[in-house]
């Protein structure tokens, strides 16, 4: 690795904790380096394009998607990701129907499917308000749903794991599986935000 | 494990208590009632777990839908729109 001496910046209250932590983890021979190291590298694969894949697959395979929304830890397993522990719950949004996810309770997120949660969704602002007014909270995301559109607000309080199905975007027809995936963010999976459309 | 008490259409209402401890029941659901959407399946209790003990025997744990207008009374936005929290069925009670 490439020294960089002009960088250099003290240590923060948490990034010493969390030295000190696993220095003593390490010496105890609780966990070794490599364990810590094989961990982190696991947790930075895990990205949204991975739950962009699984949407890509339910838009172009009527049978996955029917295999997705009534097992959606082993319709993930069809894809090779692994979901462990817990039990993921694909919730499909219709013309009729509008899903958006939350965790009132601290930030349960589906992590293997979207990695680490954006800080707003781990805020107060969100968690209180997502449950409580979710017009406005959309709105605020620059999301209008129409009136006569249901929403179906998720509070992920305990063991499943929530995505958002999206609806795939007009004029998508005959697209490639990759090419669709680039179309679904992050933001469409947790329900505050649609797919981009074919000429964004 | 112990048997699940409800079935997917029944209504229940989830219990206005208060115990102190870790509790994966949101406060503001509390006393509300509501249709069970589906049985998720049985899991250790959060609230014995947070004590570092097995939370044996599973509990169910069901996927419960609240009308939003039932919740907030005060609420704006359509009728129909409805809210779906994950509870324990120590916290329920038949309505």
């Amino acid at each position: 690795m490439k020294e960089d001496h002009g960088n250099y910046r003290p240590l923060s209250y948490f990034q010493l904790m969390e030295l000190s932590l696993r220095e003593l983890l390490v010496e105890k021979g609780i966990v070794t380096n490599e364990q810590v190291d094989a961990t982190v590298e696991d947790m930075r694969n895990r990205t949204p394009e991975r739950g962009a894949k699984v949407v890509a697959r339910a838009w172009v395979d009527a049978g996955f998607k029917q295999r997705l929304l009534e097992n959606g830890t082993k319709a993930c397993e069809e894809l090779g990701l692994d979901v462990p522990a817990l039990k993921l719950l694909a919730v499909e949004n219709t013309p009729q129907v509008h899903n958006a996810i939350v965790c009132t309770l601290c930030s349960c997120y589906p992590r293997m499917l979207l990695g680490i949660p954006p800080e707003w969704y781990k805020s107060r602002n969100y968690r209180s308000r997502m449950v409580r007014e979710p017009r406005a909270v959309l709105a605020e995301f620059g999301l209008q749903i129409p009136q006569t559109t249901q929403i179906r607000v998720h509070d992920s309080t305990a063991d499943m794991r929530y995505i958002v199905l999206p609806m795939r975007p007009a004029g998508t027809e005959g697209w490639s599986e990759e090419r669709l995936a680039a179309l679904v963010n992050r933001d469409s999976m947790i329900g505050v935000a649609v797919p981009k459309g074919p000429n964004d | 494990m112990s048997e699940a008490k409800f079935k997917p259409g029944a209504r229940v209402k989830v219990m206005k208590a208060y115990p102190l401890g870790h509790v994966r029941t949101p406060y503001y659901i509390r006393g509300c009632t509501g249709t069970v959407e589906r049985i998720c399946g049985a899991f250790p209790n959060p609230e014995e777990l947070a004590q570092m003990r097995d939370g044996l025997p599973k509990l169910p744990l069901y996927r419960v839908r609240f009308r939003q207008k039932e919740v907030w009374p005060d609420y704006r936005g359509n009728e129909d729109d409805v809210l779906e929290v994950e509870i324990f069925q120590h916290w329920l009670e038949p309505a």
